[in-house]
């Protein structure tokens, strides 16, 4: 096909002929086109279809707030939905698919709707699907949303990469039209850092698409001109295809910048688009103002468009939608389309202009006093019926009609924190009100200022204003200083089938249905409507519907009010959002410094909050992960294991009053603890509620490093430093998390004294005289490196913990397993680990669940009474305190091969299983190798006396009922004899 | 949001934790508070539509916890202080 419809002149580069298809058909167009501009080039006026009835559309806009012309561009993994032909930028090779449409966009056979459009109307799934309520989800959604109309996704990763940045600023000017240009030029000048961001691909706006002169420049020159000294200075950062989609607090503005959207393949290493966040100290919203519509009978055809997007097809694309144009017109913008066009060489049919004082032209005829009644064409217009003002019908033949109702200041951004749109009579518009977003002013359409002298004086005088630039204003350079003439004309009396939201199929008929209904206010019309909620968000229908509410109301449109408008400005992309924040990046991957060392070992790992942990160590043979667990486990309990712990916590905690702060922070006493000696310690939540365990070791009068689980180290240090700023700001205390710092290792089994004094230096005595249970000390390894030893065991084996600084960690992993050869040594994983502390019956993070108190789980004598702790004193509230409290217990089944299940509650032997009979539930459960059977632990009402009993442990979840024994929690050296061995 | 840090100048509101109610600095005297006191620090809290003191913990920076006064309704915030420059003496 040819360009027949191309035009002369306007802002493309016809040197360079690009290629694209669009449904598969081939098509040319120059650069600096925009797909829209090329298609309308090529004579084809259809570009989808719309969402409910499946109407044939084309462009009705040049710009983003295109509610028609939405395809699917590229192809394959890359295939993007739902995008916007007027602000696609055309390439060599793009690819581009019309959507919702089957089996053709000329033919489709869900165009059946529009028959019925009786029965689709507002309202039509809320009254039709709503019963039975069942069938909402398996029948009637997947139904209608296969029905309704929107692109669809490859449903392949995307290849692309995203970026997030950070920009600041003295002062951000959204939209590089001649408000913002101006604005940039004068604060360019003064020395300010500047970053003015524009979501087109050219810099300019309507400049762009006008015929206006600017001082002695044409507009688009002036416009080219002021960019090219923008760009020249270091202060001013110029930000084109990026869309300030949304003011958030104290001036912090989020933008999306397409760098690789208009190229045919990505270069590598670049993202395709970057969300900004600009901190800006002033900003200048140069947003604009949307072109609104009129109403009438069948106004959605092919060939029907905003006049003001005409004039911008014609003087900025050289393009025209049909060689013979008519425009239907409120005011005098739209006689501008005219005069553009007909310069151009395009036919104008005729002017129909609603005022019967409407300026007469030499060069086509004015219809004074009239308006469109309705039009033809089934896949593009072709007739449009004329209502002259003597009552006389006539109808002319066009391929396109060029509409004008006004214009609307895009007052969205203005919107996005407080402001709330006001009334302004003489504009008939809403302008920016309210509270803005602090720090913003508005200027030239945006604010309601449309003549383009007005526009350049207006973003001059709110940058210096901003700036708080002195001395003598620069003169504005010449331009048009047309008056605003509005007078409200918002749709042809009579019609009903007169679309308001073209892109959610919104009609008059609609609006008046939903006032007939009940639903009156905005926020009611707009939900029963869905007026404004697609993916435009009514940038141009919301005025309408708002006005023929108003109007069936008998209220003014103040008095109606309108519905306010939230980020985003235009669709986002999610992958955007995210960033590179996707896959396995979305929260960062921690490894301890002998994580390589594990992965040599084949290690599998399990994620445990950011850190990866060593789950079991399996050896050449063993096929399924309990051999590994089981083997690991007897052959720590028999000779020697060490396990990696690395994640724990660690929180320094130093100062005079360092005993004073952890008798405040855990709940049994401290301050008596000596020096080289380690205690187990419990911290309450101040309600009395457990909040992690671990165990505090005194290496100096006023230093301890204190350990917590590692799922709560944050939380726990945050609660510290609450206690510690908060609660006594006057103690001598400093905290400091050391979690990254050391490498630490437990190395427990009988043979683990054995191991350590192999690589402990000499000078240190580690026999059970020398260094006791519960003992702490520095020392050093290997022949002077810096340790820390603690004699603490979780496994219930005599064991260690050593802690090197972390580069050594690898080293030291590496060195003990090399020096265990002889006691066969063996590394354990968090399974094994598991595993032995439920055989030793201690708690974890399974027991401390953020519901059970030091009573339940068997520590209540732990809370110290003669001192105050965080939650000592809530503990003690009676509810707490029941006698038949839920206690901790050890479970056994009673037939050895039955399983034990984390989440079975426990029901007595006889009676109903319900809550109502609920005697507990189990917390955790492993297979125990030293017992030969699984083991459970979990709360028991009343658990403390009732060891022996016989229960039900039931899950009707996963149908289970066995028959389990009340036994003590400690299933494997219950006199702790092991651990000071 | 940005938070201006009384010693580290602004900072955005993204590297701070956010902790609750400056009510929170009141712990009842445990020598003398009743059950009731208890219960209320522990469980009430105001929601005004204004000012409200609040506890910032900057995580992400240098662990000081800042005492916010931040207006509800308009995120403005007039304040910000060290919270163990203002706290309850030890």
């Amino acid at each position: 096909m040819t360009q027949n419809n191309r035009l002369n002149g306007g802002q493309i580069d016809r040197n360079t002929t690009l290629n694209f298809n669009f449904d598969g058909k081939k098509y040319t167009g120059h650069p600096g086109d925009t797909l829209a501009s090329a298609l309308l080039a090529n004579n084809v006026r259809l570009m989808g279809r719309s969402f409910k009835y499946h109407r044939p559309r084309g462009p009705l806009t040049a710009g983003s707030e295109e509610p028609n012309a939405i395809v699917e561009l590229r192809s394959g993994a890359r295939q993007e939905p739902n995008t916007r032909a007027t602000t696609a930028e055309l390439f060599d090779g793009l690819a581009a698919k019309s959507q919702n449409r089957w089996p053709s966009l000329a033919f489709d056979a869900m165009a059946i709707n529009d028959r019925f459009s009786n029965f689709l109307t507002a309202g039509f799934y809320y009254k039709t699907f709503m019963w039975p309520a069942a069938f909402w989800e398996k029948i009637y959604e997947p139904i209608i949303r296969k029905a309704a109309g929107l692109g669809s996704l490859s449903m392949q990763a995307d290849p692309d990469e995203y970026d997030k940045g950070f920009r600041h600023c003295d002062l951000l000017i959204i939209g590089a039209g001649p408000a913002g240009l101006n604005a940039a030029l004068i604060a360019g000048r003064s020395g300010a850092e500047v970053i003015l961001a524009d979501e087109d691909f050219r810099m300019g706006g309507r400049l762009n698409a006008e015929t206006f002169a600017v001082a002695d420049l044409a507009g688009a020159d002036w416009a080219a001109q002021t960019v090219a000294e923008l760009s020249a200075m270091p202060n001013v950062r110029l930000m084109p295809r990026t869309t300030v989609i949304g003011a958030f607090d104290h001036g912090i503005y989020g933008a999306v910048e397409r760098i690789t959207d208009h190229l045919a393949t990505s270069p590598t290493g670049k993202p395709r688009q970057i969300l900004w966040r600009i901190y800006a100290k002033q900003t200048v919203l140069c947003a604009g103002a949307t072109e609104r519509p009129i109403a009438f009978e069948n106004n959605d055809r092919p060939g029907i468009m905003l006049a003001a997007s005409m004039r911008s097809y014609a003087n900025r694309w050289a393009t025209t939608p049909a060689q013979r144009v008519a425009i239907f017109t409120n005011n005098d913008d739209g006689h501008r389309t005219a005069q553009d066009l007909h310069a151009k060489g395009v036919k104008i049919a005729a002017v129909i202009d609603t005022r019967p004082d409407a300026p007469s032209s030499m060069d086509y005829e004015v219809l004074q006093g009239a308006q469109v009644a309705d039009t033809k064409g089934r896949l593009g217009l072709t007739f449009v019926e004329v209502a002259r003002a003597d009552g006389t019908n006539r109808t002319i033949e066009c391929g396109a009609l060029g509409v004008s109702g006004g214009w609307n200041p895009n007052v969205q951004l203005t919107c996005h924190q407080r402001g709330r749109p006001i009334w302004k009579e003489e504009l008939a518009a809403f302008v920016p009100g309210g509270t803005l977003p602090p720090y913003m002013s508005v200027a030239g359409a945006a604010v309601g200022t449309f003549s383009t002298h007005g526009a350049l004086k207006s973003g001059a005088d709110a940058v210096r204003k901003a700036l708080g630039l002195k001395g003598r204003a620069p003169a504005v350079p010449q331009a048009e200083d047309a008056p605003v003439n509005q007078t409200p004309f918002w749709y042809v009396t009579g019609c009903s089938r007169a679309w308001l939201d073209q892109q959610n199929d919104v009609t008059v008929k609609d609006v008046k249905l939903s006032h007939q209904e009940g639903f009156r206010s905005v926020e009611h019309l707009k939900r029963y409507t869905t007026l404004g909620m697609a993916t435009d968000q009514g940038k141009t229908s919301n005025m309408g519907g708002l006005a023929i509410m108003a109007e069936l109301a008998g209220k003014s449109i103040p008095e109606v009010g309108t519905t306010i408008f939230r980020p985003p400005y235009t669709p986002t992309a999610i992958g955007t959002l995210a960033g590179r924040m996707r896959g396995k990046e979305f929260h960062p991957t921690r490894l301890t410094p002998s994580h390589f060392w594990a992965k040599e070992r084949g290690a599998v790992f399990v994620e445990v909050g950011n850190w990866l942990r060593a789950q079991w160590f399996p050896l050449p043979g063993e096929t399924h992960w309990r051999q590994s667990v089981d083997r690991e486990v007897l052959a720590t309990r028999s000779s020697v294991g060490v396990c990696d712990c690395t994640t724990l916590g660690k929180i320094d905690v130093q100062g005079t009053d360092a005993a004073t702060f952890l008798n405040k922070v855990y709940c049994n006493g401290f301050a008596k603890l000596a020096v080289g000696k380690t205690r187990y310690g419990l911290m309450l939540r101040e309600d009395g509620i457990a909040l992690d365990d671990g165990t505090a070791a005194r290496l100096a009068e006023d230093q301890f490093v204190v350990t917590t689980t590692t799922a709560n180290a944050a939380r726990v240090y945050q609660h510290m430093e609450f206690v510690r700023q908060c609660l006594m700001p006057q103690a001598d205390v400093q905290l400091i998390s050391t979690t990254e710092a050391w490498a630490q290792y437990a190395v427990a089994g009988p043979n683990s004294r054995k191991l350590l004094q192999k690589i402990v230096d000499a000078e240190f005595d580690i026999s059970n005289e020398g260094f006791p249970f519960m003992a702490c000390a520095n020392i050093t390894v290997c022949g002077g490196l810096r340790a820390r030893l603690f004699r603490i065991s979780f496994s219930g084996e005599l064991a260690f913990e050593i802690a090197v600084p972390s580069r050594y960690g690898d080293a030291l992993m590496r060195k003990l397993m090399a020096e265990g050869e002889e006691f066969d040594v063996t590394a354990y994983g968090t399974e094994a680990l598991g595993v032995m502390r439920i055989e030793k019956g201690h708690a974890a993070g399974n027991e401390l669940n953020g519901t059970t108190t030091a009573l339940n789980l068997g520590m209540g004598r732990m809370v110290s009474k003669a001192k105050d702790s965080i939650g000592s004193k809530l503990a003690e509230r009676p509810g707490l305190n029941e006698p038949d409290a839920l206690m901790q217990v050890g479970l056994r089944p009673v037939n050895k091969d039955d399983k034990v299940t984390a989440g079975g509650h426990l029901m007595n032997t006889n009676g109903p299983v319900d809550a109502a009979h609920d005697q507990g539930y189990v917390t955790s459960a492993a297979f125990s190798p030293t017992l030969g059977s699984m083991i459970g632990l979990g709360f028991l009402k009343d658990g403390g006396n009732r060891n022996g009993e016989t229960l039900r442990l039931v899950s009707p979840v996963t149908n289970l009922t066995v028959e389990v024994e009340v036994v003590s929690a400690h299933f494997v050296d219950p006199e702790g004899e092991r651990v000071r061995a | 949001m940005i938070i201006n840090h009384p010693l580290l100048g602004p900072r955005d509101s993204a590297e701070f934790v956010y902790l609750g109610t400056a009510n929170l600095m009141d712990r009842p005297d445990p020598d003398t508070a009743t059950p009731e006191d208890w219960h209320d620090y522990a469980y009430l809290r105001d929601n005004p539509a204004g000012p409200h003191r609040e506890l910032w913990f900057h995580e992400g920076g240098d662990r000081s916890i800042l005492i916010v006064t931040r207006d509800t309704t308009t995120h403005e915030i007039s304040s910000v202080e060290l919270a163990r420059n203002s706290g309850a003496q030890a």
